[in-house]
């Protein structure tokens, strides 16, 4: 509760309204002294209503100052008059400011009373997760994206033509041993598989799009291995794909690199080692070299075969491409200091709320 | 493949001389030719303190049957006590010795202790524990003659040596020999290669050429599968040696990982490692007359191999037969057991050949049958250097006491002919994003053997417009069987110039990159998943027989033909298995009321080619009730913008008959919702409600979306009603609220259930149910009499519709 404004009002006289007849009209000298001591008195705005009653009511000696006014001369009801205003809007300024200081106390009580502990959450909370190879197959999306490529899709389970014929593969090729490829019982025996890997979405992308292509396609690729910390019969990679005139070599190069800066950051380099695989020629493993120096195999690219281009209806002499693949589990293994692939695939909530 | 730089500098003696040529160097050298080093190791260091010991007596540890206690004299005579935890040398034998302070090449410190109460002072050593291989299996028997107390390193004739590990290509059948590295990191470092010219050399006697000379040659050799084996050439050799090869032979093969058996053997195994030709060693004497031929098996024939297996051929495997055409080995595989060479062997006939490589891939494929031999093979072997390697077997033969070394005597088949390819710099230019010019080019294929010269014009300038101008014609050598193409070539021609010199370019592609609407939207889904506490997890894809038909669908999933286990054997054709085994996993560990959701494959029987594969999202509420997942589609459909999401109350397969329903937008079914039936919780062990969401998203994203339009909001107070109707159970909540929105006219703004009444004051199987209605208009303040025409027609619709009681 406010204290009240207490001061003693001054009273009417010193206000210079001595000669103005207020006296004769009823109105006590010290009306606005006795207003501002009843206003004072008062705790609550029921109270203060009250007391703007008596002061200010039908009953008041203020309306039957103003009632009597009807009888004065002219001369004299003018002056009384404007005397009258004056204590009215003195009295009705002490209300007002009692009315304030009131309010004010009321809201500070009450704000008082609701008074919370902010920390007395007992709802538990409710956030979901976003897989972790989900969160690094959609940064190593956006990287890509940002630098022009399309996001393209192939079936998980594939005819034999697709994960191996039309990628120069030819039946009983030694290179097909590379791959422990799982079959399924569809169709001619031996002739559908799980696809060993994305390249599949390569063939089926340049039969179905005129170059110039840029094209990453992530998907699950399956092979036949026993589930241990670095195999797993399921996993993940991101393809890579690009026809256009005149692409050679260095541009794969150039390629990777900038996908090693914008991935991994600029203190991180790439280099290609000559390798084998039967869809590229020349091919290359690609290596990401740390700040400390040490290197980490990532994946495998290469020219594609001008064999895959004309299988694919694309002339060899007029496009050249290139493409590339690695394997997006691994990265979030090194990404988030995950040690066992396994861990990927327990769906232990206790693993999945931690990224 | 493993090589030995000792062994590389038999053919480029400069390897490794100059001060920058360090292992590591060397290492990354091979490396960036495309045989990358898995392992790089330093030999012959840390055998100090180790010498030859001799064996004085064995006799068992008093308290352990796994140890047993040797007697070994180092070097003073005298008995010296160590505990053993192998059985396989006798008295007289000569083992390593780590003495007490030795430290073993794995740092081991070896010290005198006590095991089980017994003095050990040393360890005898397996070869695996000296660094020599990978050979654990018993201490490592030393050559009889060895004086006990000298150094092992002495004694063995163990110098310094580097051995890299490298993986080889299926393209390069040429590095599987120390021949072929060595050839292409003299290339590299720019020293002289130079071919081994082993001594004596004989002479090569065609059959066909001495087709009457055959007897004085002891052996006659014929091929009747001329496009199976493109060569076959023998050699006999007398009095070859039966006992162990010599320790320098020994070293070698131990570093490569080999464990010597005896001379033939080891012999043969040299010369594999060496020049890459694998060959087979024959007792003449089981040979019928000294005849060997070579034909395709036939469909049933048996033959026991070397290691005493009998198998079974078709008629696509090849076969080696003797006289009487009988099979006597499994061609570039495995050798048969009829002729094997024994210590009563006289007179050893070696065979090398050539086979065609698809054709041995597919035998030792199909009987699991992967050997040292069958590696290179299925490679493909050069027919070339099948005289040097018969030629260098001799002269190591002879060196071991072999009396004769006869003449190679040898058959051809269909050889391919060389290849010359025609290969245009500004191609190879264009492919590397290289600027060499075509001399440049020819120097770098030089030295591996691919040979040729720039096919030069006349010297007039208007001729050079003719096509072959300044091209080069490159022969292929006979080591690269996988090089036939000007690719080949081109590859050649970067990878000896070294991909880590091309200059990398970004090339600039003018399309705007960007995710397609489906590969965003369901980016977005993700979010809002994640966002409303719904946590996202990846099952493995493959089921086990059965989990369909507990998850209470048809059990149809598409087969797995090789599964490697029989939990991983069906395709799903459902995520709900998987998912519900989450569920029941994460609640066994005591996170239970979890909500996940899963957007995966799933794989159907089709009528195209490979099988119909579906994008899924499903979601599982754990601890929920039903009208869970109605509020969660509603959210779905809302953020797709859908049109008329609707929910259809129907029993579905695996959920709870009286709490599932259909979801449809747009008038087409895109999933399902509900309750998963008790029975599937209690088979998946679950003991949580699980409300449940599944939702095609192929077909619900393609489906027709209301476009965002603009509508001013109304500048008019809305007017609001509540209505109550008493309606059966069976009539849907959202039945009553489609009656009432068609019934409100364009004043509607939005009706909403906002209460659910159900009362024994109520007649049985009704529940009351309570909407509000908001009523406004776009361009007047409503009036009593508008709103009270609206609400009458709504609840006459209603109660006509529906037969219900209207509650006032």
């Amino acid at each position: 509760m406010s204290e009240p404004n207490q001061e003693p009002q001054q009273p009417l006289v010193s206000l210079g309204f001595l000669d103005s007849g207020l006296l004769d009209l009823g109105i006590p000298e010290d009306l606005l002294d006795t207003v501002c001591q009843q206003v004072a008195a008062v705790s609550s705005l029921a109270e203060l209503n009250a007391v703007r009653i008596k002061v200010s009511g039908k009953r008041s000696e203020l309306l039957k100052a103003r009632q009597a006014l009807g009888s004065l001369e002219p001369e004299a009801r003018r002056q009384a008059g404007k005397a009258l205003n004056a204590v009215k809007a003195a009295v009705e300024e002490l209300l007002a400011t009692r009315e304030a200081e009131l309010a004010a106390a009321a809201r500070a009580e009450k704000l008082v009373a609701e008074r919370l502990d902010l920390t007395e959450v007992t709802e538990p909370l409710q956030h979901g997760y976003l897989h972790v190879i989900t969160q690094t197959w959609q940064e190593l999306e956006d990287v890509f994206v940002g630098m022009g490529y399309r996001v393209a899709e192939g079936p998980e389970i594939e005819s034999d033509w697709y994960n191996f014929g039309v990628l120069n593969f030819p039946e009983g090729h030694p290179a097909r041993d590379m791959y422990d490829t799982l079959y399924v019982d569809y169709g001619e025996s031996g002739s559908t598989l799980l696809r060993t890997h994305t390249s599949p979405v390569q063939a089926r992308v340049m039969e179905n799009q005129e170059p110039p292509i840029y094209v990453v396609a992530p998907g699950r690729c399956f092979r036949q291995d026993t589930a241990d910390a670095t195999h797993m019969p399921v996993f993940h990679q991101i393809e890579g794909l690009v026809v256009d005139r005149h692409i050679s070599l260095g541009n794969l190069a150039g390629t990777i690199q900038a996908f090693t800066v914008a991935y991994f950051g600029p203190s991180f380099t790439s280099r290609l080692r000559p390798s084998y695989f039967p869809f590229t020629e020349p091919s290359a493993e690609f290596d990401i070299q740390r700040p400390d120096g040490t290197w980490l195999e990532l994946g495998g690219c290469g020219m594609v075969h001008p064999n895959v281009l004309t299988a694919c209806g694309i002339d060899p002499e007029k496009w050249q491409g290139f493409a590339f693949g690695f394997g997006i589990d691994r990265l979030a293994l090194i990404r988030f200091g995950i040690n066992d692939l396994r861990e990927l695939w327990t769906n232990d909530v206790r693993f999945l709320e931690q990224f | 493949m493993k090589v030995l730089l000792s062994w590389l500098r038999e053919f480029a003696p400069e390897i490794g001389v100059a001060k920058a040529h360090t292992p590591a160097y060397l290492a990354e050298t091979l490396s960036d030719l495309g045989l990358a080093v898995e392992e790089l190791s330093i030999l012959g260091g840390g055998l100090e303190g180790i010498v030859v010991a001799e064996v004085l007596a064995t006799r068992s540890h008093p308290d352990a049957d796994r140890i047993q206690l040797v007697d070994v004299n180092p070097g003073d005579g005298q008995a010296l006590q160590v505990c053993c935890g192998a059985f396989n040398m006798s008295t007289g034998d000569k083992v390593p010795l780590a003495t007490v302070g030795t430290t073993m090449p794995n740092g081991m410190e070896i010290a005198q202790r006590k095991m089980r109460g017994q003095l050990s002072n040393g360890m005898l050593c397996s070869a695996a524990e000296l660094g020599f291989g990978d050979d654990h299996a018993g201490i490592m028997v030393l050559q009889a003659g060895l004086e006990p107390g000298v150094p092992l390193a002495e004694a063995l004739g163990i110098t310094p040596d580097v051995l890299f590990d490298l993986e080889v290509n299926p393209n390069r059948p040429d590095a599987m020999s120390h021949l072929g590295v060595a050839r292409d990191l003299a290339a590299r470092l720019g020293v002289p290669f130079v071919m081994p010219q082993p001594k004596p050399q004989t002479t090569l006697q065609s059959v066909t050429d001495n087709a009457g000379d055959s007897a004085s040659l002891r052996v006659s050799v014929s091929i009747s599968a001329p496009d199976f084996c493109r060569c076959f050439a023998v050699r006999v050799f007398d009095n070859v040696p039966s006992g162990a090869s010599p320790q320098w032979m020994a070293n070698r093969l131990m570093a490569l990982g080999q464990r010597p058996i005896n001379a033939v053997v080891d012999l043969s195994n040299y010369v594999m490692f060496e020049l890459g030709q694998p060959n087979h060693t024959y007792d003449l004497d089981l040979l019928p007359d000294g005849e060997l031929g070579v034909r395709m098996a036939r469909d049933g024939e048996q033959l026991e191999t070397l290691d005493g297996t009998a198998r079974i051929l078709i008629a696509s495997d090849g076969v080696i037969v003797n006289a009487l055409d009988e099979a006597v080995g499994l061609a570039g595989v495995m050798g048969g057991a009829s002729t094997e060479i024994s210590s009563n062997t006289r007179s050893v006939l070696v065979e090398g050949a050539c086979w065609d490589s698809m054709t041995i891939a597919r035998t030792a494929r199909r009987l699991g049958l992967r050997s040292e031999a069958s590696a290179r093979f299925e490679r493909g072997t050069d027919p070339d250097v099948i005289p040097l390697a018969l030629d260098r077997f001799g002269e190591l033969a002879v060196a071991l006491g072999a009396t004769t070394a006869g003449e190679i005597v040898q058959a051809s088949g269909n050889r391919p002919a060389p290849v010359t390819v025609r290969v245009r710099p500004e191609r190879a230019n264009s492919i590397l994003g290289t600027d060499l010019n075509a001399v440049e080019m020819a120097q770098l294929l030089e030295p591996i053997g691919f040979t040729g010269a720039e096919n030069v014009s006349d010297g007039d300038y208007l001729d050079s417009s003719s096509p072959d101008s300044g091209n080069l014609e490159i022969r292929i050598p006979s080591w690269r069987p996988d090089s036939a193409d000007e690719i080949d070539v081109i590859e050649e021609i970067g990878r000896m110039h070294g991909y880590s010199r091309i200059t990398p370019i970004m090339p600039v592609t003018q399309q705007a990159g960007a995710l397609t609407t489906r590969q965003a939207e369901c980016r977005n889904l993700r979010a809002l998943l994640t966002g409303m506490g719904i946590t996202e997890v990846m099952p493995l894809p493959f089921l086990a027989s059965g989990d369909l038909a507990r998850a209470g669908l048809s059990d149809d999933g598409i087969t797995i033909a090789n599964p490697l286990v029989a939990e991983e054997s069906i395709m799903r054709a459902s995520l709900r298995p998987g998912l519900l085994k989450v569920v029941a996993y994460n609640a066994a560990r005591r996170a239970t009321g979890v909500s996940f959701f899963e957007i995966g494959r799933v794989y159907l029987a089709g009528a195209n080619r490979v099988p119909d594969e579906q994008e899924h999202l499903a979601v599982a509420l754990a601890g929920r009730e039903a009208l869970a997942a109605t509020m969660l589609w509603q959210r779905l459909a809302r953020h797709l913008a859908l049109l008329e999401p609707t929910v259809v109350n129907q029993s579905r397969d695996g959920l709870h008959p009286g709490r599932s329903g259909l979801v449809l937008a747009d008038g087409q079914p895109v999933g399902v919702l509900g309750e998963v039936d008790p029975d599937v919780l209690a088979a998946f062990e679950i003991a949580e409600t699980v409300a449940w969401l599944e939702l095609d998203l192929g077909v619900a994203l393609a489906t027709n979306r209301a476009l965002a339009t603009y509508r001013a909001p109304s500048k008019f107070p809305s007017s609001d009603i509540d209505l109550a109707f008493v309606v059966l159970d069976e009539v849907a909540a959202d039945e009553v609220a489609c009656t009432i929105t068609q019934a409100a006219g364009e004043l509607l703004v939005s009706v909403r259930l906002f209460d659910v009444f159900r009362s024994q004051q109520l007649e049985v199987g009704h529940r009351s149910l309570a909407y509000t209605l908001r009523f406004a208009s776009p361009d007047h303040t409503l009036t009593d009499a508008e709103v009270a025409s609206a609400r009458q027609s709504c609840i006459d619709a209603v109660v006509a519709t529906h037969n219900a009681i209207f509650r006032t």
